[in-house]
């Protein structure tokens, strides 16, 4: 007798807003998951790095030390380090328990837009307006980076890592991906400037936004493009975009107030957020959950597929047995 | 009893220890056992302590023995022992009887007296009764172990080996010791009727004798510096009186000189233990008499060290050893010298190779080859010169043999395995090692000028000249004539005219002008010919130093493709192979080993892109030019020049853009790829 196969899990929605955090940090310029996401970092125009526990909303730690805005940042695997990128055209590589600065990277000529860890969290990655992206060792004590690309003709305005490649999207409009093991550079010409890029969860595609107002899924290997989203507002401002954690939805970012979901497949809206009134700067989806932040002015929001009320109503049924 | 009062003293043990703060003056204090207070009375002479509180004895004071006697009972023999009169502090550890634990005569061990017992043994030996030490059994009683208790009940005798019973011979103990042994063997086990005789020759069959015991070796290792077998004086031979009385020789090669330390008497020794001489006169009961008239001898005095026999003991004698030779006794010789014996295995002896086997007619003078051009002289002197070398294979002279090898084909010559890793020879191309001998050696081999014609004729007519846009070196600059000229002769070169040199030659100038620069065309070209694609990779021509601005900038060799088409496609939304381009690209070695991936251009030099060397030209140069998508505006370097004409319709654009530090500031260069591009740089300057 055999079981009868589990049924599909229907694709859930981050479409309840659990949380709402108050950052203090005057307007949030980015939101990032942790690697596990248990743990939120939200970078602030007031010059600080603050993380945050999620589940509980309170905040476990600032990291002071930029000189100026702090533009994106992001967490090592093991959660020992952080990196963060600021507009005084530093990175710095912080030691999250005791909050010091264990680097602080300069080299580029002007303010440094986006910063990833890569895999082993051995190497940081930068990209900066100035049109290169800086590869900084974390293990040895030199502060001048292993390699510098240049071929951006434009500022590089976001760059996503995986194991054995380097995604980048410049203002001139091209989505540029090394590839570390074969040696090459594919060049993908979008022909509007680039607001993020990033990879998919299964290594194949990769999402480009763009100022066109477009999200594009192109295929990694030809650069063919398999799908294209519409809808949203992006203009003018770096917005974020990103694909869900099990890579069945793509969302971004609008400078109208909502984050906009569409199925990847099909490319139909399924979800428009409202955050707020003002542009919603940044957004992050949960490693593997479904949970998704958004960053709009000075507060981070926390959506998740299950709404809060329910686990409260659970807490509040077990008292009355009691 | 004295006690030593200093300063702490420090023997290594103590040395490391934790230093401890000095003890003051008033707490060096010395308490006894039971808390008092010691007192060193005549401490600056030794010290003593005086009894109990500074009294005798006891609390009641010193108690002296009493002494009764009475009819009844007579006193005993007070027999005062020196420890009646000792304290406890006499009677211990520092004390002057200090008292111990040993233990008794029948408990110990045997080994109480080690010298002792060795000499016992010796003597043993060499005893008039082998084994047997008689005297010293008379003065003590003999503590024997129970070993050798048991041996004798088994019929063990003193002096006797170990073992079981051999059937041969048994060695005369001494050969030339005074006193014979009685009986040369030790009378068999219980076995009366072979009784042998003085003479010992004779030995009756069926007889079985104990083994001969073992010599016990001296083991004290030689601490001392003296030379080997240094003994010393030997006080009873001083003293002795003796044919050698009065003057002791330490040199003699006696072999007994063990039994002359050990007190055996020899025929004729004078008396023992007590001086002799002709001073001492002799006794009445002494059987010897002293030659009262001793007359001294000069020949006593009379040693040569190394035997008195000058030369080496054969006297001429120049036949044959073997007609000469004494022998040795072998034992004989192992007493030579002291505790040590004559060797088993042979010393290892060192092989000598013999110097090779000349040929009859080496004649050991070396002539030096004649520095000859070898296209200069007959071939069949070529020949022989080349063959004389020792060249088997018969090589180009132009290759400059074997000293003009690079490392590549001396590994072919010797037959080895390429080295694994990227060849970074400069000179692979073959070309370039002509270029480089060429120009070492320019005395030494002075090439053929048609030679150098050929050269320069394959050089330039090669792929890799024809794929090189643009000269970058004109030699003749000053003189745009000469530079015209130049050119035609390296286009048709290119070409692969092989009467290129002619054709370019000016018709108006003279013979010898012309062929002045026949000669400096083909130098020129030669010289300064173009480089194959991987050395270009990784060179870059310096400035010129007369003035000339630099024309070159180095981009990256791979260029993206049209930028309209790649727009016209994004807008029909074709995505695919017209908005993709792949280039190669080299990460840096530790970004790899950062990534944890093999680098995929583990030889390359370089990281990024490949750059290759491309000419400049600003776009100003040329105003005609409408299509130049020029951003901001940037100094023209030259100037207006006339304008200059044409671009056939084999021209085609390409974008450049050249690096700046500065945020946000690009510059777009035109580049134009023009096919006689030497004549527009001669017009332009």
């Amino acid at each position: 007798m055999s079981f009868p196969q589990p049924k599909p899990e229907v694709p859930q929605l981050p479409q309840n807003l659990l949380r709402t955090i108050d950052c203090q940090q005057g307007a949030v310029r980015a939101v990032r998951f942790n690697a596990d996401g248990n743990y939120l970092l939200s970078c602030g125009s007031d010059k600080s790095l603050k993380l945050w526990s999620v589940s509980r909303g309170t905040l476990l730690k600032t990291y002071s030390g930029h000189g100026y805005e702090v533009l994106d940042a992001d967490g090592s695997y093991d959660n020992s380090q952080l990196c963060s990128c600021s507009s005084d055209k530093t990175v710095i590589l912080w030691d999250v328990a005791t909050g010091q600065v264990t680097r602080k990277l300069r080299g580029h000529a002007g303010k440094v837009n986006c910063v990833q860890f890569n895999e082993e969290a051995t190497v940081i990655l930068s990209g900066s307006i100035d049109g290169t992206v800086r590869c900084w060792d974390t293990r040895s004590r030199k502060f001048d980076p292993i390699q510098i690309l240049d071929e951006a003709q434009d500022g590089v305005s976001s760059l996503k890592v995986s194991e054995h490649e380097l995604l980048t999207g410049s203002v001139d409009g091209r989505v540029r991906r090394y590839d570390l093991r074969m040696g090459q550079l594919h060049v993908d010409f979008i022909n509007s400037p680039i607001t993020c890029v990033c990879f998919s969860a299964d290594g194949q595609c990769t999402l480009t936004s763009s100022l066109d107002s477009t999200v594009r899924l192109l295929d990694k290997s030809t650069g063919e493009m398999l799908g294209e989203y519409t809808g949203h507002k992006m203009k003018g401002y770096k917005l974020d975009c990103c694909l869900s954690s099990k890579d069945t939805h793509v969302l971004s970012c609008s400078e109208d107030g909502h984050v906009y979901c569409w199925d990847l497949v099909e490319g139909s809206l399924m979800l428009k957020l409202p955050v707020g009134k003002a542009v919603v700067q940044s957004l992050s989806f949960h490693p593997s959950e479904t949970r998704l932040l958004t960053a709009m002015e000075g507060r981070v929001q926390v959506w998740g597929a299950e709404p809060e009320e329910t686990e409260e109503e659970v807490v509040v049924v077990q008292q009355e047995k009691a | 009893s004295t006690w030593f009062w200093s300063t702490e003293i420090r023997d290594v043990v103590r040395y490391y220890e934790p230093l401890r703060k000095p003890v003051p003056l008033y707490e060096q204090t010395v308490k006894d056992e039971k808390g008092r207070y010691q007192r060193f009375h005549g401490a600056f002479t030794g010290g003593f302590s005086a009894g109990y509180f500074n009294t005798v004895g006891t609390k009641e004071g010193w108690t002296p023995a009493t002494f009764v006697s009475s009819r009844q009972q007579k006193a005993g023999r007070q027999n005062a022992r020196p420890e009646d009169f000792m304290d406890e502090e006499d009677l211990g550890d520092h004390g002057i009887a200090p008292r111990q634990i040993t233990t008794t005569a029948d408990f110990a061990s045997g080994r109480k007296d080690v010298i002792r017992d060795k000499a016992r043994a010796i003597t043993s030996l060499s005893a008039p009764i082998p084994g047997d030490t008689v005297l010293e059994d008379l003065v003590a009683p003999a503590r024997s172990s129970m070993g050798v208790e048991l041996l004798r009940k088994m019929g063990w005798k003193d002096g006797q080996g170990v073992g079981p019973r051999v059937k041969r011979r048994l060695c005369k103990q001494r050969a030339d010791s005074a006193t014979r042994a009685f009986g040369s063997a030790s009378p068999p086990n219980g076995s009366s009727e072979s009784q042998d005789e003085e003479d010992g020759e004779f030995v009756p069959e069926n007889v079985t004798f104990a083994p001969k015991d073992v010599t016990p070796i001296d083991f004290t290792p030689k601490v001392d510096l003296h030379g080997l077998g240094y003994r010393g004086l030997n006080p009873l031979a001083a003293l002795r009186g003796g044919p050698g009385a009065g003057h002791i020789n330490l040199f003699t090669m006696d072999s007994d000189r063990t039994n002359s330390l050990f007190g055996e008497d020899r025929k004729g020794q004078r008396r023992r233990g007590g001086v002799a001489g002709q001073g001492f006169g002799v006794g009445a009961m002494e059987d010897d008499d002293e030659d009262i008239y001793h007359r001294d001898i000069m020949s006593n005095y009379d040693t040569v060290l190394g035997g008195e026999e000058p030369g080496n003991g054969l006297y001429g004698w120049t036949a044959p050893q073997q007609y000469n030779r004494k022998k040795k006794d072998a034992a004989y010789l192992g007493k030579i010298l002291e505790g040590f014996t004559l060797a088993s295995d042979k010393l290892e002896t060192k092989t000598i190779f013999p110097p090779p086997n000349l040929p009859r007619d080496f004649r050991p003078v070396h002539y030096f080859r004649p520095v000859v051009d070898l296209s200069s002289v007959s071939p069949m002197v070529a020949q022989a010169l080349q063959t004389s070398r020792g060249h088997m294979a018969q090589e180009e002279p132009s290759k400059g043999g074997r000293h003009q090898l690079d490392s590549a084909q001396r590994r072919e010559l010797l037959g080895e395995a390429t080295l694994q890793g990227a060849d970074c020879s400069l000179y692979s191309s073959e070309t370039c090692r002509h270029n480089k001998m060429s120009l070492l050696n320019p005395s030494r081999f002075a090439p053929h000028a048609e030679q150098q014609q050929q050269e320069a004729l394959s050089v330039w007519s090669g792929p890799t000249a024809q794929a090189q846009t643009g000269q970058t070196f004109k030699p003749f600059e000053r003189t745009p004539h000469k530079q015209a000229r130049y050119d035609l002769y390296i286009d048709q070169l290119k070409q692969g005219d092989r009467d290129a040199l002619e054709l370019s030659l000016d018709p108006t100038m003279t013979e010898w002008e012309r062929g002045r620069e026949r000669d400096e065309f083909v130098r020129a070209a030669l010289l300064y010919k173009p480089s194959s694609s991987s050395l270009s990779c990784r060179f870059t021509r310096g400035k010129q130093d007369d003035g000339v601005e630099a024309d070159t900038v180095e981009v990256t060799r791979d260029q993206e493709n049209d930028v309209d088409d790649k727009q016209a496609a994004v807008k029909m939304k074709m995505f695919g192979k017209l908005t993709r381009d792949t280039f190669e690209w080299h990460p840096d070695n530790l970004l790899c080993k950062r990534f944890n991936i093999p680098d995929p251009y583990p030889g390359s030099g370089f990281v990024g892109m490949p750059k290759v060397k491309r000419d400049k030209f600003s776009v100003f140069n040329f105003l005609t030019v409408s299509e130049s998508p020029t951003a901001s505006a940037s100094p023209a370097p030259q100037g207006n020049k006339q304008s200059v004409p044409l671009y056939p319709d084999t021209f085609y654009l390409k974008c450049y853009r050249e690096e700046f530090q500065s945020v946000g500031a690009l510059t777009f260069i035109v580049y134009y790829q023009i096919y006689s591009l030497f004549n527009l740089i001669t017009r332009l300057n």
